[in-house]
Order: C-alpha cells, then sequence, then structure tokens
C-alpha cells in the first residue's frame, strides 16, 4: 500500500471555516449571507475589522457556495495586496473582469449561482486612493453583474464614495468563550491536552485574534509534545515575562540611569520586541497602585509617543533608553522641562 | 575561510548556544505541517546559523549545495516595466532572498517574483517533504506596503511553500505577519557562552590561550558572538603566542567616533561642529549605518557625562534618530544632534562654572 501522504497543511487553513454559517461571533454578517444564499441577492460588502477575526474566511465561504467549484473561477476574482493593484489595474482587469456579461441565475450543481460575479478586494486598505477613485465608476457601471467586496482592517483607509456604496460590517475580535471553544474543538481534533489554564492563557494572549491563537496552538502542540501548558504558550508567543518588566520599573524608580541604561541593553540583546514591552509597561503602569495620576499621564505620554516612532521605524534601544529616562524623572518627581535646552 | 565560516555549526546537534531552540526545531520539523517561522534577535546572536542548520535538518545535506543567481527580473508596473535586479541563493529546497535591497520597489518583489517562486518553483519530487522554503532576510527594512502584500501570499500558498522570515527588529515587522508566524527569539548569546565558543575555536585551531583571555574578547564583544570571532581573529593575526597583556584591537570606527565625542566636549563651536561633519562624512562614506554611529556617540558621550546630561541628551539621540528616519538624509540629523549637544552642553558649562 502507498504510504499516506501527511497532510502539510497549517492548522490555520485546516481550520479555516468552509461555509458561512460555521464562522463564529459575526452573527449579523452570518445571517445577511445566510440570506443571499437563499434570495441569491447581495449588495456590495465592506467587511473591516481587526486581524484573524474572519473577514477572509467569510468571503471565500460565500463565494464558494455561491457558485461552487465549476464556476467559482470563472465568476469570483480575488485580488489581494500581493497582487498590484495600481489605478492601471482597476482600470484594466478589474474593469474588464466586471464588464462580463454572465447568463440569468439558474441553479448549477447544487449551488445558486446567481446572475452576477463578485470581486474579492481583500486587504483593500492599501490600495492607493486614486486606485480606490478609479474604482468608482466601473462599481456603479456594472453593479448589474458585479458585486464588490472590499475588506480591511482599517475602514478609515476607505474613501467615503466606496464605502457609502457598501454594506458595511464590523468583525469583532473574539470572544474569550467563543475563543476557547474553537480551541477546544481542535485540541479535540488533533487529540491535543490543554488544561483549564492555559486554554485560558491562550485566549487572553490571543486578544481576540484567532489566527494568532491557532498558530500558538500548533507552535505549541510541535515544540513541547500533545500535553500544552500555559508557560509553553507564553513562550512561543513573543510575550515578555512580567519579571522583566516589573523589574524595568523598580529600576527606574530608583533613579539609577546607569543601571537602567544596563537594563535597557540588556532587554534588546533578549531579543525582545520593544513595541511589546512598551505595551506590557502600559498595563503595569496604568494599574500600579503607588503612582500619582500625575505621575501616570508623563510616562503614558511618552509610550504612546515612542510606540509611534517604532511605527516609524525608529531604533528600538534609543525609544527604550528616552523612555526609560522619561519614566525615571517622572517616578523621581523630576522636572518635565529639560534644565539646558535653548 | 574566516573562522566565523569555517566554525559555523552546519547541524542543529552540532550548535554551541540555543541548543534548547535548535533541539526545539529539530521536533518542529519532523511533523508535515511546520508553521511559517520568524526569527529575531540582535546581529550576530546566530539567526542565520540555526536558519541554515534547519533547512539542513529538514532537507539533508543537499540543501547545503546552493547557487548563487544574479538575475534581473522584469516587473509590470502599470504603465511601464521596471527592471529589478536581485540576488538568490538557492538549492533545489529552498530560495533565500534579501527583498529589501530593492529599496523602494520592496513592494514588486513581493507582489511579483515571491510570488511566483511560491507558485510555481517546482517541488523536489524524490524529496521527503511536501514543502519547499523561503528564506527572507531583514524584513524589518521591508515597507509596510511590502509587509501587506506579503501577508495573503503567506495563506494562500502555504500548504506547500513555507516561509522563514528572518530580522533584527521585530518591532519593525506588523503584527499582521507576526501573528502569522512562529516566532523564534534568539537572544544574544551570553559573555560566557562567547567565551565558551573562542575555547572550542581555539582548541580547535591548536593555540594556547590564557586565562581569561576569551573572557576578555567576550566582554568586548557588545554580545555578538560574530564580532567576537572576528576579533579573536584579528588577535592571532596580530601577535601569537597570546600574551595576558594583549589589547583586543577596538574597531577603527569605534575609535572614530571616540575621537568625535572627545572634540566636541572640548569645544562648542561652528568650527568644531564644521570639523566633525569631516569625520562624520568619513564614516558614512565607509557604509557604518548611520543609526549606528548615532548610538555609539551617544555611548561615548554617556560615559562622560553628569547624570542631569544623561536624560536630556539620551532624549535628544532618539528623537533625531526618528527624524532621521523619517528624512532623506543622514548626515543632517546626526549633525543636527550634534549641534543640539553642543548647546545643551555650553549652556551646561555657563551654569555650572559661569
Ligand atoms: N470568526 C471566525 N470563525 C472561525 N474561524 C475563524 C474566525 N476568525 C478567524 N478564524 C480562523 O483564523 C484564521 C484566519 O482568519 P481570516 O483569514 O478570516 O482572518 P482575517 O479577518 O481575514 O484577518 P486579516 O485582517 O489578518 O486578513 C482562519 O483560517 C480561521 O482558522
Ligand atoms: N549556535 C552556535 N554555536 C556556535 N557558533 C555559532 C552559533 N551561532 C552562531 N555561531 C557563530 O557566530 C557567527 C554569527 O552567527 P550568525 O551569522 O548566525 O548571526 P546572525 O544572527 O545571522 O547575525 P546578523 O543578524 O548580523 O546577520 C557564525 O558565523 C558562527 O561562527
Ligand atoms: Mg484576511
Ligand atoms: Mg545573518
Amino acid at each position: 500500500m502507498a504510504p499516506v501522504l501527511q497532510s502539510s497543511q497549517q492548522w490555520v487553513e485546516k481550520y479555516r471555516p468552509k461555509q458561512v454559517k460555521d464562522v463564529a461571533h459575526q452573527e449579523e454578517v452570518v445571517r445577511v449571507l445566510t440570506n443571499t444564499l437563499e434570495t441569491s441577492n447581495c449588495p456590495h460588502m465592506l467587511f473591516y475589522g481587526p486581524p484573524g477575526t474572519g473577514k477572509t474566511t467569510t468571503a471565500l465561504a460565500i463565494a464558494h457556495q455561491l457558485f461552487g467549484p465549476e464556476l467559482y473561477k470563472s465568476r469570483v476574482l480575488e485580488l489581494n495586496a500581493s497582487d498590484d493593484r495600481g489605478i492601471n489595474v482597476v482600470r484594466t482587469k478589474i474593469k474588464d473582469f466586471a464588464a462580463v456579461a454572465v447568463g440569468s441565475g439558474q441553479r448549477q450543481g447544487g449551488y445558486p449561482c446567481p446572475p452576477f460575479k463578485i470581486i474579492i478586494l481583500d486587504e483593500a486598505d492599501s490600495m492607493t486612493e486614486d486606485a480606490q477613485n478609479a474604482l468608482r465608476r466601473t462599481m456603479e457601471t456594472y453593479s448589474k453583474v458585479t458585486r464588490f467586496f472590499f475588506i480591511c482592517n482599517y475602514i478609515s483607509r476607505i474613501i467615503e464614495p466606496l464605502a457609502s456604496r457598501c454594506a458595511k460590517f464590523r468583525f469583532k475580535p473574539l470572544s474569550e468563550e467563543i475563543m476557547s471553544s474553537r480551541i477546544l474543538h481542535i485540541c479535540k481534533e488533533e487529540r491535543l491536552n490543554l488544561d483549564a489554564e492555559a486554554l485560558s492563557t491562550l485566549s487572553s494572549i490571543s486578544q481576540g485574534d484567532l489566527r494568532r491563537a491557532i498558530t500558538y496552538l500548533q507552535s505549541a502542540a510541535r515544540l513541547f509534545g500533545s500535553s500544552i501548558s500555559s508557560k509553553d504558550l507564553i513562550s512561543v508567543s513573543g510575550v515578555i515575562p512580567q519579571e522583566i518588566v516589573k523589574a524595568f520599573l523598580v529600576t527606574c524608580k530608583s533613579g539609577n540611569f546607569d543601571v537602567a541604561n544596563k537594563e535597557v541593553n540588556d532587554i534588546i540583546a533578549e531579543g525582545y520586541p520593544v513595541s511589546q514591552m512598551l505595551y506590557q509597561l502600559l498595563e503595569l503602569v496604568v494599574e500600579a497602585d503607588d503612582v500619582s495620576d500625575e505621575q501616570k499621564a508623563r510616562i503614558c505620554k511618552k509610550l504612546a509617543e515612542a510606540d509611534k516612532c517604532l511605527v516609524d521605524g525608529a531604533d528600538e534601544y534609543l525609544q527604550l533608553l528616552d523612555v526609560a529616562s522619561n519614566t525615571m524623572r517622572a517616578l523621581c518627581n523630576m522636572p518635565q522641562e529639560f534644565s539646558y535646552e535653548c | 575561510m574566516l573562522w566565523v565560516d569555517k566554525y559555523r555549526p552546519k547541524t542543529l546537534d552540532q550548535v554551541m548556544v540555543h541548543q534548547v531552540i535548535a533541539q526545539n526545531l529539530k521536533k518542529l520539523v519532523t511533523e508535515q505541517d511546520c508553521p511559517h517561522l520568524l526569527f529575531y534577535g540582535p546581529p550576530g546572536s546566530g539567526k542565520k546559523t540555526l536558519i541554515m542548520a534547519l533547512l539542513r535538518q529538514m532537507f539533508g545535506p543537499g540543501a547545503e549545495k546552493v547557487k548563487v543567481e544574479n538575475k534581473t527580473w522584469k516587473v509590470d508596473a502599470g504603465s511601464r516595466t521596471l527592471d529589478i535586479e536581485l540576488t538568490t541563493l538557492s538549492s533545489t529546497n529552498h530560495v533565500e532572498l534579501n527583498p529589501s535591497d530593492a529599496g523602494f520597489q520592496d513592494r514588486y518583489i513581493v507582489q511579483e517574483i515571491i510570488k511566483e517562486i511560491a507558485k510555481n518553483r517546482p517541488i523536489d519530487t524524490k524529496g521527503k517533504k511536501g514543502f519547499k522554503v523561503l528564506v527572507l532576510n531583514e524584513v524589518d527594512k521591508l515597507s509596510r506596503e511590502a509587509q501587506h502584500s506579503l501577508r495573503r501570499t503567506m495563506e494562500k500558498y502555504s500548504s506547500y511553500c513555507r516561509l522563514i522570515l528572518c530580522c533584527n527588529s521585530s518591532s519593525k515587522v506588523t503584527e499582521a505577519i507576526r501573528s502569522r508566524c512562529l516566532n523564534v527569539q534568539i537572544n544574544a548569546p551570553t559573555e560566557e557562552e562567547i567565551a565558551k565558543v573562542l575555547e572550542f575555536i581555539g582548541n580547535k585551531e591548536g593555540l594556547q590561550l590564557p586565562s581569561g583571555f576569551a573572557a576578555r574578547i567576550a566582554e568586548k564583544s557588545n554580545r555578538s558572538l560574530r564580532r567576537a570571532i572576528l576579533s579573536f581573529e584579528t588577535c592571532r593575526v596580530q601577535q601569537y603566542p597570546f600574551t595576558s597583556k594583549q589589547v583586543i584591537p577596538p574597531m577603527d570606527w569605534e575609535e572614530y567616533v571616540a575621537e568625535i565625542a572627545s572634540d566636541i566636549m572640548k569645544e562648542q563651536s561652528p568650527k568644531r561642529l564644521f570639523q566633525v561633519r569631516g569625520k562624520l562624512y568619513e564614516l558614512l562614506v565607509n557604509c557604518i549605518p548611520p543609526e549606528i554611529i548615532l548610538k555609539r556617540l551617544l555611548y561615548e558621550l554617556l560615559k562622560k557625562l553628569d547624570v542631569e546630561l544623561k536624560h536630556e541628551v539620551c532624549h535628544w539621540a532618539a528623537y533625531y534618530e526618528h527624524r532621521m528616519r523619517l528624512g532623506q538624509k543622514a548626515i543632517f540629523h546626526i549633525e543636527a544632534f550634534v549641534a543640539k549637544f553642543m548647546s545643551i552642553y555650553k549652556s551646561f558649562l555657563v551654569a555650572t562654572f559661569g
């Protein structure tokens, strides 16, 4: 007998729902699309929300359920940020696809096959404004035979004239309960053992992003075997051990610049992501009882600035050192203004 | 061959640091469904070494038979065709490239070339793995656009193409990409670990090391294993037998920065600023990255300053380095920092000594 080829699919793909009804936690959009399956009618759609909440999954599922494998290729055009979607592509490829006429809506092979095509523009927030503007006409002209599905993380990056033509659905971060139940389902399928603590850790460190949770789970399973503890999950997640963040704050309180500098150097050498450090520092500072509101305000303001600088590509060491220095001055009640600047 | 290459461990079982990570990686590839990986950690910490050993674990010694190709790709960018030159390293089962080399055109590399490789490159049917591997270096230097372009590629072709991403600073990699990978944090080896590696190399080379010699090199390496091995080899060239008082040669550019630091602490004037400009240019034309210059300069200044001034100066270093990222010409911003420093330091001197 030929050896059975083990699936080389990653779990995120393996457990991607194939049907709209299996998408968890996004009731509104599921209801509307279930209706679409019955009536074969749907508006242009805009899905927005944070990563790993089911946007791409939902769009692909409805397209497959409407057209089935036979017609899928000819009726659905999926473009994402890995495709060039500049203004030229909008004027040519997208327009051409949108313009093609389709036959009357006849059910085929058990699929509704409504009389329109779908163009899925995934990660649409990375399209330029010009390209989006060029889409307006196409959308209007061919709205009889083409439906557009826009998908993005940030709705503010979609120009108003496009957004206003769509039915908008916000994809919510998954709640911890839903997250837990999906995770447990996978654990059962993959024969993993996850204790209650590990389960709650995984739900909370994933912050509503199910893709992240599944990736962590698979990583931990591959690294640590089928019994997974909360510690294992933390170690694959890039979360910084709480002791380190606490020690950093204690050093800032001590007021010794050189010690703080040394600690910043160590944090960088260990390879901890500074953006994560800022985030955990924020949580710790906000909840601290022995830090006054004014001190908190001073510290948090700088954390926000440093985070923005990191997004711009600034150096991690310099930003963290600046944060350390500012935090120290706030906690030791040193004046906020510098003395020698002119 | 340089010692850094000669003594680079070839397999996951041979590594002398990061042993736990290496064993974990080994487990990871025993299953077919291994996730995408993101390796991150400081320079010279051993990322590349682990990645190469991992490829060998996946595909056997064939993974080391790489060929270097310098190819010009024609990319259709709407109205015109771009020629993008790119060097790739490839074996039968993997391709390695450095997409950020394309600068502001990096988006096209991701959109066209990587997708092409991910989609079309034939899978070695004799191989035991059902997928090929794409190694992308310096992903932290990729533009946002390019990073966005990578997201769906990572999902779409994931069943037969695995990505191994490598970078120094994971904060610069977007959340969307990080959440699609198993994040592998590679810490800089400790000074003790570095000393052990140096002693191992010394032993293999048949060298006598005075006691504490390896430790002294390690201490000056800033926890970079590469740097430690390089300076060990330099010591060997400069003087052997080693003596316990032998100086560990500092890097030329570092001495140069130390000079700049003492220049600007001695005199704060437009004339001095002008002199320093020459030295900064010198460093830049020798390809020392501007942020490294700025950080080293800060390091030298902090050694000498009053505590009160340390806060102020480190703030401005962070401030100008950030501006440098947003701007185009690094020299402006380094010079602005120097000028700022001079002005602060001068008013400090006036306030303190009249
Ligand atoms: N609501 C959900 N129900 C069930 N599974 C989900 C849901 N959301 C996410 N998943 C799981 O997470 C994976 C990623 O989801 P998906 O690709 O739909 O995310 P997305 O919202 O498009 O994220 P991004 O904004 O990063 O593109 C899916 O393969 C699936 O396994
Ligand atoms: N695990 C190890 N055991 C022994 N020696 C190692 C190990 N890892 C790395 N080295 C040595 O350190 C040198 C530098 O390591 P490597 O090139 O892997 O660093 P890197 O993390 O990729 O650095 P960069 O980010 O600067 O590219 C190697 O040439 C090798 O000689
Ligand atoms: Mg998506
Ligand atoms: Mg390297």
